[in-house]
Formats: structure tokens, C-alpha cells, sequence
């Protein structure tokens, strides 16, 4: 029977009606009295020496206030990099200066160079065209393994070379590692590209700055994930502002996907330039723009072996990667190929030795960091395809492979030789729902069927798991984030009953006014309607880590339900008050507290009117007042799982694949939401589709980004989709947060390549195209046509 | 982006060196130029509008000539910037030959371009620089000999054309000497 409010129901999502009917406020939406615009002069080429830039010309136009370059920010730090990898040698990765402005070089298509600043956005544009700016261009440093070479061109001068990192994990197990890959009975090799993406939000960055000469504050509106974040690092690291003058607003954000994670040059040049020209500076990114300027996210070259003994169990496996960071460290791009890709690497699979080596390159293109599901889809994807590659060869069947290898349910917790512990799992039950769900026993027929039309149909099964809900403080800052990963949250109960909760979580799509609403309802038992999230105004709201890693509810909404607990606590003392009751026989229910054993009850209503008109009131024990903050930093990651199953179609006439079908059982552990939490797992299997189909991110050989507008970037649209078939019955709670959640954002993303490409191969093996044995992403008609006629 | 193609022209082969080093023929004949200046030594100034695509710009740039062998072949290297549309650059190995018919012009030619037109147009940059190389020598043609009897119809360009009405077309040299 489903519910009708609270934990556990499918409840509207209320952002909509203001999504739905365009009332919602964007950043762009957000004019200030005053306002001046900013247009970015951007490189046009990939690599580049600056010999002059002359801006007198432009300076002289009309309307220009004023035109920057790095001069203007010479009292300025660099854009920081939030994370520090260590390598295997012990020593930090090569860590270049940032700047907000090119100094001396441009480093990628895209890298701003200059800025003019002016009363409207056309004169600022006019103006840019009038600014001359002399680049003598520079070879390009592209491919990832050219780019390590003795002679290759470096990215940054001041650096030893173009290696960022070489990153060992586990170190001490690469000897037994080599070992048991030498004496295996079988080893199954692959080599793949994960291919570069752009994240594509609907809503393009923004930036408007509001410079208080009066007060000497900054007011920030930006189009963040995270705005505490940003007020942290551009305020203490780039621009020096202490956090008391600067105020970070992200409103409503039309989706970030990772890309509106990251502490970018533009929301430090607009927060400076306001101040310098004394005036509210508005920069609003073209969608040719995001392109080239907003951080882009995979890019990972990998070769993975997988040792097997003669009885089919995995006994090692060693990856060799090389994971591109683009011309600069974007905030949190060293972590997605170490820590959120090597602790994935024992799947959901008792693997007793693992081995990962990661080569972060620098090369002359847009900066790379996260992208829904950083860096666990690049280690499923791996290893999903290794492990089919190995069932073929093998010649048994790819789900009784990955069954015989899984972890099992009494083993848990589970210490993987990754260095993370799963707490929950239950891979058996997940696999068995996806396989029930999709007839997997009827598989033939339907291929028969396809056969007979002149079709190849494919089945293709991935496993997944993934670590999020990111991240315990203390764990991570030894893995060198220079950050905790705790969240927050404030409830303010008002007088007559009404709750606001600040959430240091922030929604960009998510649908967490709702979905959070529902938990605080659940808990004292009051209408949902009496609960409203407020989010993204550092302002406001206590200093909180923003939205990424679907950490959502499982840290911010854990940090909600300890603050409501002390409401909770806090309001009984007071009805124990006011029914001259002893407070451990005061219980909630329903919105009512009693008196246990009695018909005495007080309504909560009344207990809060009590708490702000403290007229009969125990003043001498407890203050006024019914709010409270709490911040909780998780003890561990949490561990979804699930098991996808993707069915396909090939044309062989023409290479075109089909999807006709894609099943998703996922284990979340609870679901405070069914509608959202399938809702999130649909967006996510179509980034997943749409990456392992359609989405590639190509540049020339020259550095230019020949993919950069939606002519060459394919976006999947709803007609490239089949109906999702979604399952989250398959349930084992996190035991270590209060809700028993697990996040359910990224793992449609992270899930859904592997089972694309499997069955894509599955159908081309059944077709009787034997000799392919893998096509890289995204498998377009002209890659599998190209593959069947090799 | 590289292509290369050649054709035949009915004049000796002086005159079509001497073509080639023209800053008026070169005007009339790069698609799109309103202006061109300077001399085969000192290289060319000119102004180019150009639609690729999308994106429409006026490209301020160089034209410089080398390795001249006179009057077999050269290379002609250019440079536009178009500001917020981007650059185009590139180089033609021009070779001349004498053959009965008259002189067989033979290219190669290099371009890149960067910036939005790279963005917006990579899809349709080497079908665009076949016609802008098609057009330019299909002029230049024109321009050497002169209109041919028959109406001689222009090639598919609708949106770069002269100013110039283009029946009154002579060929430079005569035009040289009767004006």
C-alpha cells in the first residue's frame, strides 16, 4: 500500500510547479541595479605564447568601462585545486598556477585571455573584437602517451613535465598482483577508451557580482553545487576575502551533472572586477562557451587484465591508466582517477588482489574533472567488460560468472583489498530481480524473433557498485582533500509550527524540497506542507559541502535528521512542561505529544507557540526558542549496488544499434522517495546511453574542439530511449546512517555503459561477428559497421 | 584539411605567373574579398567576408608568397582573423606547367582554422574549403581568359559575389591595357 506522505511515499515534487510554469530564478535571472556585463576574449588556439595584448583601442569604445588581463589580478592567488594526489613515490603531483587571466601562455581552446567589462553586453562584445592580442602559436600537446615523451611539448613550462601523476594503488600489492597474473590459469585482457564528455546542464554557467563599497562586502550569485565551497576557496585562496564579507548565492541551478562543482576563473573575475570598477559585473556563458569553458569529464585510456584460476574465480586484477586533467587542475580533478576510480576496483566481487596505476597527464584542452558518477563508472565500465570478455572466452555464462565471483550476502561487511569496507549488499538478489525482470530464460526466442526480421539482438548484463554519500573528513583528508565532506542543516521551527530547514545540501535538480520535507514530516508527524528547504545562500545557512558524490541524503539529509532529533528532544522537555510531565514519559506521535500511560496530550503546534511565547515556560532550564543545527560526518561511504541489463538491436546492414529495452534493479538501501529516487535512476541510464552510444567530445589535431556545439555533439533525446524498467525492491539498509540510505544519483550513469556495450557485442557475437571483441564508446553505426567489416 | 586538384588554362604560361602575382586579380578572385593591397614582395593585406556555416566574419589578414620559382611555382601562405569567429590559415603549393592546351595549373592546399569556426563548422569546413579553392581557380581562370563564348556561368556561389557585374569580365591583361 503506497503512502501518502513522508519516508517511503511517492510525493509530488513541489520545485516543479515553479520549474513547470517558469517561474523559477535562475542566476541569469537575477539583474542588479547597476549592472555591467563582461564578455571573455578566449583563445582560439590550443597552445599558445602571448606576445602583446593591446587593449587601448577597446579601452577608448563606448560604454567600455573597463578591459582586464592577468595585470589586473597580479594581487590575485590562482584558482585552487582541492585535492592533492600523492604519487607512488611519495611525492605531491605537479601542481600548476591557475590563473584567472592567461599569464604569458594560453594553454587550451577556450582559456580566457582578456575581459571587457562594459554598460551592456553588446559594447562589451564590440569591444572585445577591438582588442589585439598578438599569440604565437605553439605545437599542441594532445595525445595523452605523446604527451609523456622526453621531447614532447610542455603544457607548463615551470613543470618537469607533463605528468601530473603516477599514482600506485595498493602499492604493496603489485608484486602479488604480477604473481598471481603470471601463474593464472586464464588472463583476459582489454583495452578501452572512456571517452570525454561534456556535461551539457541545461542552464549555462552564470556569475553576477555585487560589490558593496559602503559596507566592503561581495554578494556572489552563482551557478554552483555548492556555494560554501566557493565562498571557501575564492574568498581564502584566490581573491583574499575573510567569509564575513562575502556572501555566495547559487538560486534555482538548471542541473550541474559535476560541472558546477568546481571553483571556476569567471566567478573570481566578475567578484574582483565589481570592486575594481565599483559596479554589479553580470557574465553569462554562451552554450558555445560551456563548450570549450566548463570542465569536462571522463577521458580515461585503460588496459585491464583480469587473472582467473581454473575453476573461473577471479584471483587478481591490474589496470594501467592514463586519465587526461586538460591544460589545468580543475578543483577536484586529481581525486575522480585515484580515490572515487582505484577503491572501485573490486566491484561487487571478491577479487583477493588488486592492482591500479594511474597516469594523470596534462594536454592542451579544457580541464577534466568530474562528471556524474567521477571516476566509479570509468572502474565499472573496466571491469563490466573485462569480466564479459572473460565469460565469452571462456565459454560460460556472463551472469553465472560475475554469481560465482560476487561477494555474498553473509560476508558483509566486506573489507575489499581496495581499501573500503562495504557495509550492505546483496548482489545475488539484485542480479536474480534483473535477470526475473528481463525473461532472461526467454532471451533466445526474442532473438530468434530478431533474426528472422534481419536484426542481431544483443543482451548485456553489468553489475554494478558504487562508493558515495562522499565522504568521511577524516578518511578523505588523508587521502589529500583539502576539504572535510560533513554537511549541515538548521531547522527553524516557527511559532506556530511551521518548519524551515537550511540545508547546506543544494538541489539542482534533485527535487530535495520535497524528498527532505518528507523526512522532517515523517519524524514529528506533521503535514509536509508545513515544512519548506531553503538552500544555496551561504547567508543563511550553516557552512555546508554542496551536492555531488549522491551524497544528498545520505549526508545532508542525515545532518537534517540529527538537528530534528534535537528540535524533537528539546520540544518534549517543553510539553513534559506544559503537561507537568516527566519528559521521558512524553511521546510523538502524529504530531502530538503525550504523556505515556495517560489521555494527556499537547498538539505540536502548541509546544511551539509555547517555545517562542514562553509565558509558562521552564526558563530556568531551557532557552526560548525552537532551532537547531546539527553536522554530520558519515563514518563511511555508502555502497548502492545494482545489476542492469541492456537489450539491443543491431542493423547489420547499416551498424545502427537500438535500445530496446534497459532494466535497472538497483539497491539503494530505504527510499525516502520512490518517485525520485526512479526518476533520478531514468536521468541517469540516459547520460549512460547517451555516453555509450552517441556523446564524444573529439579534437583535431590541431587542439580545436571540433565537437562544440550541438551539430557535432550528439545529446540523447527521449526518442533515442527505450521505456526503463526500475526496480529498488532489492533492499539492504546503511547501517551507518540514521535514514539507512545509500544515494541513488550517479548510478544510473555509472551502471549503464557497461551493459550498452555488452550487449552490443553480445548481439554482433550471436551474429556471428566473432572477431569483434570490443568497440569503444560511443558505438555509433560507423564504429560497428567499421567493426563487423574489419 | 588538405586538398589538391588542378586544371587547365587556355593562356601562356608568363601570363598565368603574372596573374598570380596580381593584387587586382587576387582581389577579384578570393570569394569574398573586398580589399587587397600590397605587392608580391611585400606581401598582401586583405579583407575577406566569409560565411562558414553559421558564422558569418570579416577576416583581416596577410597573404605572403615564397619559394618562388618563376615561372614554374610558388607558395602562397595566408592568415585571416575573423575576431570573435576565429582564424583561418593556411598555404597552396602552386605549380605551373606548360602543356598544349596552355598552362596546367596544379595545387596543394593546407588550411586550418580555429576558434567558433572550428567549433561550429568542422562538420562542413572541408566541403567549404573545396568550394572557396573551387571558386577561387574557376575565377581565376575566368580572369585570365577571359569570358569564353558561352555565358560562363559562375560557380555555385550565391552569397560571396563581386560587386562587378560578371558578363563585362575581360581578362586582366586586356582589361590592363584598355583602361
Amino acid at each position: 500500500m503506497p503512502k501518502d506522505g513522508g519516508i517511503g511515499a511517492s510525493s509530488k515534487r513541489r520545485e516543479d510547479v515553479r520549474f513547470l510554469t517558469g517561474a523559477g530564478n535562475y542566476t541569469d535571472d537575477i539583474n542588479v541595479n547597476g549592472q555591467t556585463y563582461a564578455w571573455f576574449i578566449r583563445s582560439d588556439v590550443a597552445h599558445g605564447k602571448i606576445n602583446s595584448i593591446d587593449t587601448s583601442a577597446a579601452q577608448a569604445m563606448d560604454g567600455v568601462l573597463k578591459v582586464f588581463t592577468a595585470a589586473d589580478f597580479e594581487s590575485a592567488g590562482g584558482i585552487p585545486c582541492g585535492w592533492q594526489v600523492t604519487d607512488r613515490h611519495g611525492q605531491p603531483m605537479q601542481e600548476p598556477k591557475h590563473p584567472i587571466l592567461a599569464e604569458g601562455k594560453v594553454r587550451h581552446v577556450g582559456d580566457p585571455i582578456a575581459c571587457v567589462v562594459a554598460e551592456t553586453l553588446e559594447q562589451a562584445r564590440d569591444a572585445a573584437e577591438a582588442v589585439e592580442i598578438d599569440i604565437e602559436e605553439l605545437e599542441p600537446v594532445l595525445d595523452m602517451k605523446a604527451a609523456l615523451a622526453e621531447d614532447a611539448p610542455k603544457v607548463h613550462d615551470e613543470l618537469t613535465s607533463n605528468l601530473c601523476y603516477d599514482w600506485g594503488f595498493v602499492e604493496e600489492n603489485k608484486e602479488a598482483v604480477d604473481e598471481a597474473i603470471k601463474n593464472a590459469a586464464h588472463v583476459v585482457t582489454l583495452e578501452l577508451t572512456n571517452n570525454r564528455l561534456v556535461a551539457n546542464p541545461m542552464e549555462p554557467r552564470v556569475a553576477v557580482a555585487d560589490y558593496s563599497r559602503a559596507r566592503d562586502e561581495y554578494t556572489l550569485y552563482t551557478t554552483s553545487q555548492n556555494p560554501h565551497v566557493i565562498r571557501l576557496l575564492m574568498g581564502a585562496f584566490v581573491l583574499s576575502i575573510p567569509e564575513h564579507k562575502l556572501r555566495v548565492v547559487a538560486p534555482d541551478v538548471g542541473g550541474g551533472f559535476g560541472s558546477k562543482i568546481y571553483h571556476y576563473a569567471e566567478e573570481a573575475f566578475v567578484t574582483h572586477a565589481s570592486k575594481v570598477v565599483n559596479r554589479p559585473v553580470k557574465w553569462t556563458s554562451t552554450r558555445s562557451e560551456a563548450f570549450i569553458s566548463d570542465a569536462h569529464g571522463r577521458d580515461h585510456k585503460t588496459k585491464i587484465e583480469l587473472a582467473l584460476d581454473e575453476n573461473h574465480m577471479f584471483t587478481a586484477v591490474r589496470t594501467d591508466t592514463y586519465a587526461n586533467m586538460g591544460a589545468y587542475l580543475s578543483t577536484f580533478a586529481p581525486s575522480i582517477p585515484t580515490w572515487l576510480h582505484g577503491t572501485l576496483m573490486a566491484g561487487n566481487y571478491k577479487t583477493p588482489v588488486i592492482y591500479v596505476n594511474v597516469k594523470a597527464v596534462f594536454t592542451n584542452t579544457t580541464p577534466v574533472d568530474a562528471y556524474r558518477g567521477a571516476g566509479r563508472p570509468e572502474a565499472t565500465y573496466q571491469l563490466e567488460r573485462v569480466i564479459d570478455k572473460a565469460a565469452r572466452e571462456l565459454g560460460v555464462d556472463p551472469a553465472e560468472l560475475r554469481r560465482k565471483n560476487f561477494i555474498k550476502p553473509e560476508e558483509f561487511p566486506y573489507d575489499t583489498p581496495v581499501a573500503v569496507t562495504y557495509d550492505t549488499g546483496n548482489y545475488h538478489a539484485t542480479l536474480d530481480k534483473a535477470l526475473e525482470m528481463t525473461d532472461y530464460a526467454g532471451f533466445e526466442k526474442r532473438a530468434e524473433e530478431s533474426k528472422a526480421r534481419g536484426k542481431l539482438r544483443g543482451y548485456g548484463l553489468a553489475h554494478f557498485i558504487e562508493a558515495c554519500g562522499i565522504a568521511p573528513s577524516n578518511l578523505v583528508g588523508q587521502l589529500g582533500a583539502r576539504a572535510g565532506l560533513y554537511e549541515s542543516a538548521t531547522v527553524r521551527v516557527n511559532a506556530t509550527g511551521g518548519i524551515t530547514v537550511m540545508t547546506g545540501s543544494h538541489s539542482h535538480g534533485q527535487g530535495h524540497e520535497t524528498s527532505f520535507a518528507q523526512v522532517v514530516a515523517d519524524m514529528i508527524g506533521i503535514d509536509e506542507g508545513m515544512i519548506e528547504i531553503e538552500h544555496g545562500d551561504t547567508a543563511n545557512t550553516p557552512m555546508g559541502m554542496g551536492t555531488y558524490g549522491s551524497r544528498s541524503i545520505a549526508v545532508g539529509g542525515s545532518a537534517m535528521v540529527r538537528a530534528t532529533e534535537k528540535i524533537i528532544n528539546k520540544a518534549k522537555k517543553i510539553a513534559a512542561h506544559l503537561m507537568e510531565a516527566s519528559e521521558s514519559d512524553i511521546e510523538l506521535k502524529d504530531g502530538q505529544f503525550s504523556v505515556a500511560g495517560t489521555d494527556k496530550s499537547v498538539a505540536w503546534g502548541d509546544v511551539t507557540l509555547a517555545a517562542y511565547v514562553p509565558h509558562n515556560y521552564p526558563l530556568e532550564e531551557i532557552e526560548p526558542g525552537l532551532e537547531e543545527t546539527a553536522f554530520y560526518d558519515p563514518s563511511n561511504f555508502t555502497y548502492p549496488s545494482g545489476a542492469y541489463v541492456c537489450e539491443v538491436e543491431v542493423d547489420p546492414e547499416t551498424g545502427k544499434v537500438e535500445v530496446l529495452g534497459f532494466t535497472a534493479a538497483d539497491d539503494f538501501g530505504n527510499v525516502v522517495n520512490p518517485m525520485i529516487v526512479e526518476g533520478q535512476v531514468h536521468g541517469g541510464v540516459a547520460q549512460g546511453i547517451g555516453q555509450a552510444l552517441m556523446e564524444n567530445c573529439a579534437y583535431d589535431e590541431n587542439g580545436q574542439l571540433i565537437s562544440a556545439s550541438y551539430m557535432d555533439y550528439t545529446m540523447p533525446r527521449a526518442d533515442d530511449m527505450p521505456m526503463f524498467d526500475v526496480d529498488h525492491s532489492c533492499q539492504t539498509p546503511c547501517t551507518h546512517n540514521p535514514l539507512g540510505v545509500k544515494g541513488c544519483g550517479e548510478a544510473g550513469a555509472i551502471g549503464s555503459p557497461p551493459a550498452v556495450v555488452n550487449a552490443v557485442i553480445d548481439a554482433l557475437h550471436r551474429g556471428g561477428y566473432t572477431n569483434v571483441e570490443h568497440i569503444d564508446m560511443p558505438v555509433t553505426p560507423a564504429r560497428v559497421w567499421a567493426a563487423m567489416n574489419s | 584539411m588538405k586538398l589538391s586538384d588542378s586544371r587547365v588554362i587556355a593562356a601562356p604560361r608568363d601570363e598565368v605567373w603574372a596573374a598570380l602575382l596580381s593584387a587586382d586579380v587576387l582581389k577579384e578572385c578570393v570569394p569574398g574579398c573586398q580589399e587587397m593591397t600590397g605587392s608580391p614582395e611585400e606581401g598582401f593585406e586583405a579583407v575577406v567576408v566569409q560565411k562558414v556555416g553559421p558564422v558569418k566574419a570579416t577576416f583581416k589578414g596577410q597573404v605572403t608568397l615564397s619559394e618562388m620559382v618563376e615561372p614554374e611555382r610558388l607558395h602562397l601562405s595566408g592568415e585571416g582573423k575573423g575576431g570573435a569567429a576565429g582564424f583561418a590559415k593556411g598555404g597552396a603549393d602552386v605549380s605551373l606547367e606548360e602543356v598544349p592546351e596552355g598552362t596546367k595549373l596544379s595545387y596543394d592546399v593546407e588550411a586550418k582554422v580555429g576558434g567558433k569556426l572550428a567549433q561550429l563548422g568542422s562538420r562542413i569546413i572541408d566541403g567549404f574549403a573545396k568550394k572557396m579553392a573551387d571558386q577561387f581557380f574557376e575565377r581565376f581562370q575566368t580572369a585570365v581568359e577571359g569570358p569564353g563564348d558561352e555565358d560562363s556561368a559562375e560557380a555555385d556561389t550565391a552569397e560571396a559575389e563581386d560587386a562587378e557585374g560578371e558578363g563585362k569580365k575581360k581578362g586582366w591583361l586586356k582589361r590592363a591595357f584598355s583602361s
